[in-house]
C-alpha cells in the first residue's frame, strides 16, 4: 500500500475542488495506491483489511485473483462507507482510469454521508470491523478456531434474515388490541337461583378465571408478533453461550452495515457515474485522453441482453430526472398532456433538474427510485423488456416490453434486495419449543436443497426441531428438521400470519 | 511475514481438500475429474462449499433486460442448453486442485505407502545453482564479499592492514567468483505399461473403468516419480503399441490371446526400459477370458521367467463383463499365491475402482 505520487495527489486535489463546487458534501477521502494482489485482499474481505478470519475470504480472493490472472475481471474502484472514507486505487491503472475512478469515488462519499438509507450506518466501520476481528480471534484462541468458524458458518448463512427497515420504524411491541381478546368463558355448574351462590362461589369462580388467563397468556407465545429480524430473535431467544452470542451480535452489525449498499446499488453506481463523467468531461480530461476515458466510461455502461447493468440503468434515470425537471416535465398539466408531439417539445424552463437530482439522491432508495421515476418513454429509450423462461422452447425469451410489466418485474427483483421474506413466527410450535418460520411467498420458490440445508444449520443455533412455511409451485409445504431428519411436506393449515398474507389497503 | 489473506485462503484450501476427500468415492466412480484434467491443475466443482441460505431457486419467472428484440424471441447470449448467459453465472463453484494434492489426497485417504524406488538408478545432472567459488570467470560474476575477504586475509598476512584505518583494496589475486556447480543426484524413473484386452466382450462400460483406475493411477504414481511414462498396448489375439486415445477408444472383435500382450510387454522392456534404470509397473485389464489354456499356461511362463524379475509389481484387474468368465484371474491366483510381486484384483462395477487401487498400490512396491 501507498500514498499517491505527487502527480495524482494534485489530480485529487483538483477533482475535490471540482465536487464541492458542484455542491458534492462527502467526507475526507483517504486514497491509497495499492498493487492487483493487495486489491484483490482487500476487496475478499469486502474493503476491510482487518476483519475477522474466515476462509470465506479466503475463498473470495483465490476467485478473484483467478480471475484476473485469465483476464476476465479487475476491480476498477473500491470505496469504503466510513469517516473518512478510504478508497483504492490500483497502481498499474493509466492516469485516465485514475482521475476517472478518483472522480466517481466522490460520487460514492457524497452518497454515502447524504443518503437517507445510509444514516444509521455506523463511520467508525473501519475500527469496529477491527474491534470484531480482535473479538473472534480471541475467541478462536479460547474455543478453538473450527468451533468458533462453524458457528460463523451457521450465522453467515442466516444473515439474509434481517429487517432492513428496523432502523427507520419503532416496530409495537405493546399489547394485542382489545378486540383481538378471547373472551374469558369461565365454566360453571348449572343451579337454581338461590343455589348459585353455594354451587358456584364467587371467590371460586374468580380463581379460575385467572387460571384461565394466565394460562392463555402463557399460550399468546413468543414472539408476540411475527419477526422479521430473525438474527435478533435468535440472539435473544436462543440457547447460545455468551461468545455465541457476542459472534451473532457482531455478525449482525455488519450484515446491518452493508445493508443499505444492496438497497441503493442503482442509485450509488448511477450517482456515481453522473459524476465522474461531469467532472471528467467538463473539468479534469485532457484533450489527450479523450478516447480512453470514452473506452473505460463505455466499459462501464455496457449493457448484455439478459441484464440490468445498474450503472446504466441509474445514471440514465438520473439523467432523465435531471432532464424533467430542466423543462418541468412533470405536475397535472404534464401528466394530463396525451399530445405525443407537444410532449416531445416541452419545455417550461423550470431549471430545476440539478436541484431535484440532489433531492433524489437524499430520500431515495433503489425500490422508491424506480417505482417513482421509472416511465413509458424512459422504458421504451432504454430497449428494457422482461424475459421468462419458455418451457416449450427451452429457453429464455423476451416476454414482454410493456412498460408497467418491467417496473413490476424491476420492482420484485429488488424487494427485500432480492431476498426471500421470512419472519419467525412461533418459537413454541405444537407447544414443544419448536422454531416455525414462514416464508412470505410471493410467487418465486425457495430453492428447497438450499433451504433444507439452512435449517440444519438454524437447528444447530435453535437445538430444537425448526421448520419453515414455504410454497412450491402454489402449495404449502413444510421443511423441518428435528436433528436426525429432513422432511418436506405438503400442508394445509398455513400458520402465515394474516398481513403478511395480504397488507390491508393503506396501511404500508 | 505471512498476511492475513494467507491464512483465511489455506483454511479454504484444507476445506476444499477435507470436502474432496469426504466425497472421493463419488469423484471417482464418476470419472468426474478426468475430462477436466488441464497440464497440471484439476479443476473440480464443488457445489456444496457456499454457504447454504434462504435464497430463490432458479428459473424463477425471469428478470429484466435491455437490449434489441422482439417479444417472443429468444433472449440473445444464452448458451444451448437455455440457460440465460448471465443472470445465472454463479452455477457451481470450482476449484483448482493441483495433481500432486489430487495424489496426496488419495495417499492419504487410501492410506498408501510411499513407494521405495528400487535401487539407485539414471543419474539425473541438475545444472544448478551459483554455489562454487572459482579464482577466475567474467566480472560480471565476481563476489564481493569473498574478494573483499580474501583481501582482507592478505593484507593481514602481510602487515598492511591498519585497523584505524581500515582501507581494504583487492589486487587481481584476490578476485573471486561464482561459477556454476552443477549437482548429480539420483532420479528415480518409472513406466507403467497399461495392456488392456479389446476383445469383443470388453464393452464401453469396462473401458471407462480401466480409464478410470489408469487416471488415478498415473495420479499416484505420478507423484511418487519425478519422470513417469505410460505405454499403451492393446490386445486381442495380436497385440499392438497404441497412443493414449486409442488405447481408451479402440474396439476390436475377436479372440484374445493374453500371451501376445506379455510378449510385446517384454520386448517394450528390452528395447526401451531396461530395469536395471527403470522402475516398470505393467497393469493388465481384461474381463477374465483367455483363448486357451495352453495360452494361460504360456502366460505364467512368461510372467515367472521374464517379467516379474525385471519389475516391481505385475497387476493384473479383472472388470466383470457380460461376457467374461472371469477364469483368468483364478489362474493367476493359483499359479502365483503367495507371491508378492504379482497383485490381482476383482473390480465389479466403478465401486469397485477405489478399493482396486488400493490393492494394487497398498503394496509401496
Amino acid at each position: 500500500m501507498g500514498e499517491l505520487t505527487p502527480e495524482l495527489a494534485r489530480y485529487r486535489d483538483e477533482i475535490r475542488e471540482v465536487a464541492a463546487g458542484y455542491g458534492l458534501d462527502f467526507y475526507e477521502v483517504f486514497f491509497e495506491l495499492v498493487d492487483h494482489d493487495e486489491l484483490n485482499m482487500i476487496a475478499a474481505y469486502g474493503g476491510f483489511p482487518t476483519r475477522y478470519p474466515h476462509w470465506r475470504f479466503g475463498m473470495e480472493y483465490e476467485q478473484l485473483s483467478k480471475s484476473y490472472r485469465y483476464g476476465l475481471s479487475k476491480i476498477y474502484e473500491l470505496v469504503i462507507n466510513n469517516d473518512p472514507c478510504y478508497a483504492y486505487l490500483m497502481r498499474s491503472n493509466s492516469l485516465t482510469d485514475q482521475k476517472l475512478v478518483m472522480a466517481h469515488v466522490y460520487g460514492h462519499c457524497d452518497f454515502f454521508k447524504n443518503n437517507l438509507w445510509f444514516a444509521h450506518t455506523p463511520r467508525k466501520m473501519m475500527d469496529i470491523a477491527a474491534n470484531h476481528g480482535a473479538r473472534i480471534r480471541r475467541y478462536m484462541d479460547r474455543w478453538g478456531v473450527e468451533r468458533v468458524e462453524a458457528f460463523v458458518d451457521r450465522v453467515l448463512s442466516l444473515d439474509n434474515l434481517i429487517d432492513i427497515h428496523s432502523p427507520y420504524i419503532k416496530r409495537g411491541t405493546g399489547p394485542r388490541e382489545r378486540a383481538q381478546e378471547p373472551v374469558v368463558d369461565v365454566p360453571r355448574i348449572q343451579a337454581k337461583d338461590y343455589m348459585e351462590r353455594y354451587i358456584n362461589p364467587p371467590d371460586v369462580l374468580a380463581r379460575k378465571r385467572k387460571d384461565i388467563e394466565d394460562r392463555q397468556r402463557q399460550r399468546r407465545g413468543v414472539p408476540d408478533r411475527p419477526a422479521r429480524d430473525v438474527l435478533r430473535f435468535l440472539l435473544e431467544h436462543a440457547p447460545l453461550e455468551p461468545w455465541q452470542q457476542d459472534i451473532l451480535a457482531m455478525l449482525r452489525d455488519e450484515a446491518y452495515y452493508f445493508a443499505p449498499q444492496g438497497m441503493t446499488k442503482i442509485m450509488n453506481e448511477g450517482w456515481a457515474v453522473y459524476w465522474h463523467s461531469t467532472i471528467m468531461t467538463r473539468h479534469v480530461l485532457d484533450a489527450s485522453e479523450v478516447v480512453n476515458y470514452a473506452d473505460a466510461h463505455s466499459g462501464t455502461l455496457a449493457t448484455r441482453p439478459g441484464q440490468i447493468n445498474p450503472y446504466k440503468i441509474g445514471v440514465e434515470l438520473f439523467r432523465d430526472i435531471e432532464d424533467r425537471w430542466n423543462r418541468g416535465k412533470f405536475g397535472l398539466e404534464w401528466d394530463r398532456c396525451e399530445d405525443p408531439d407537444e410532449k416531445r417539445r416541452w419545455n417550461r424552463a423550470t431549471d430545476e433538474g440539478r436541484a431535484k437530482i440532489f433531492q433524489v439522491r437524499r430520500v431515495h432508495n433503489d425500490i422508491s427510485f424506480i417505482d417513482e421515476f421509472v416511465h413509458e418513454e424512459f422504458a421504451n429509450a432504454q430497449k428494457l423488456f422482461v424475459w421468462g423462461y419458455n418451457q416449450s422452447t427451452n429457453q429464455y425469451e423476451i416476454v414482454s416490453r410493456d412498460w408497467q410489466k418491467v417496473k413490476r418485474s424491476l420492482l420484485d427483483a429488488l424487494t427485500n434486495f432480492g431476498n426471500p421474506i421470512i419472519q419467525v413466527v412461533d418459537a413454541n410450535h405444537q407447544n414443544r419449543g419448536e422454531l416455525y418460520l414462514v416464508h412470505d411467498w410471493a410467487g418465486a420458490d425457495l430453492q428447497l436443497d438450499y433451504a433444507q440445508q439452512t435449517l440444519r444449520y438454524l437447528f444447530d443455533l435453535w437445538q430444537r426441531p425448526v421448520h419453515i412455511e414455504t410454497r412450491e409451485g402454489g402449495k404449502a409445504r413444510l421443511l423441518s428438521f428435528d436433528g436426525q431428519e429432513a422432511t418436506n411436506r405438503e400442508i394445509t393449515a398455513s400458520r402465515a400470519p394474516k398481513d403478511i398474507a395480504a397488507p390491508p389497503a393503506g396501511k404500508r | 511475514m505471512t498476511r492475513k489473506i494467507d491464512t483465511d485462503h489455506s483454511r479454504f484450501r484444507d476445506i476444499v481438500r477435507g470436502k474432496i476427500k469426504q466425497d472421493l468415492k463419488k469423484y471417482v466412480s464418476t470419472g468426474e475429474m478426468i475430462g477436466r484434467q488441464g497440464k497440471r491443475l484439476v479443476s473440480i466443482p464443488l457445489p456444496q462449499i457456499e454457504l447454504p441460505r434462504f435464497r430463490f431457486g432458479k428459473n424463477q419467472g425471469g428478470g429484466v433486460g435491455q437490449g434489441e428484440g422482439q417479444t417472443g424471441q429468444p433472449v440473445p447470449g444464452q448458451d444451448g442448453d437455455g440457460e440465460a448467459g448471465e443472470s445465472e453465472g454463479k452455477h457451481s463453484l470450482e476449484v483448482d486442485v493441483t495433481l500432486e494434492e489430487l495424489a496426496r489426497i488419495i495417499g492419504e485417504e487410501l492410506e498408501l505407502p510411499n513407494i521405495e524406488p528400487r535401487g539407485k538408478r539414471a543419474i539425473r545432472t541438475r545444472s544448478g545453482q551459483f554455489t562454487g567459488i572459482s579464482r577466475s570467470g567474467p566480472q560480471s560474476l565476481r563476489h564481493f564479499k569473498r574478494t573483499f575477504k580474501e583481501a582482507l586475509k592478505r593484507q593481514i598476512a602481510s602487515g598492511t592492514y591498519d585497523p584505524d584505518d581500515p582501507i581494504v583494496i583487492p589486487l587481481k589475486e584476490d578476485h573471486r567468483y561464482r561459477f556454476l556447480s552443477t549437482r548429480e543426484e539420483p532420479q528415480a524413473s518409472a513406466v507403467v505399461i497399461y495392456m488392456m484386452d479389446v476383445s469383443g466382450s470388453m464393452g464401453r462400460e469396462q473401458k471407462e473403468i480401466v480409464r478410470i483406475e489408469a487416471f488415478w493411477i498415473d495420479t499416484w504414481l505420478r507423484s511418487q516419480y519425478e519422470n513417469l511414462e505410460v505405454v499403451y498396448v492393446v490386445h486381442d489375439a495380436a497385440a499392438h503399441v497404441v497412443d493414449q486415445h486409442t488405447f481408451f477408444h479402440l474396439r476390436e472383435s475377436g479372440g484374445t490371446k493374453i500371451s501376445s500382450a506379455y510378449e510385446l510387454c517384454l520386448r517394450v522392456i528390452a528395447e526401451k526400459y531396461p530395469s536395471a534404470e527403470w522402475n516398470i509397473y505393467p497393469f493388465h485389464f481384461s474381463d477374465g477370458d483367455n483363448w486357451s489354456s495352453r495360452d494361460t499356461e504360456r502366460c505364467v511362463e512368461l510372467l515367472r521367467a521374464s517379467i516379474l524379475p525385471q519389475v516391481n509389481q505385475f497387476a493384473y484387474g479383472q472388470v466383470k463383463s457380460a461376457y467374461g468368465s472371469g477364469q483368468f484371474k483364478r489362474d493367476l491366483d493359483q499359479a502365483f499365491r503367495g507371491d508378492e510381486k504379482v497383485v490381482t484384483s476383482d473390480i465389479q462395477d466403478r465401486d469397485g475402482i477405489l478399493p482396486s487401487i488400493k490393492t494394487f498400490l497398498g503394496k509401496g512396491r
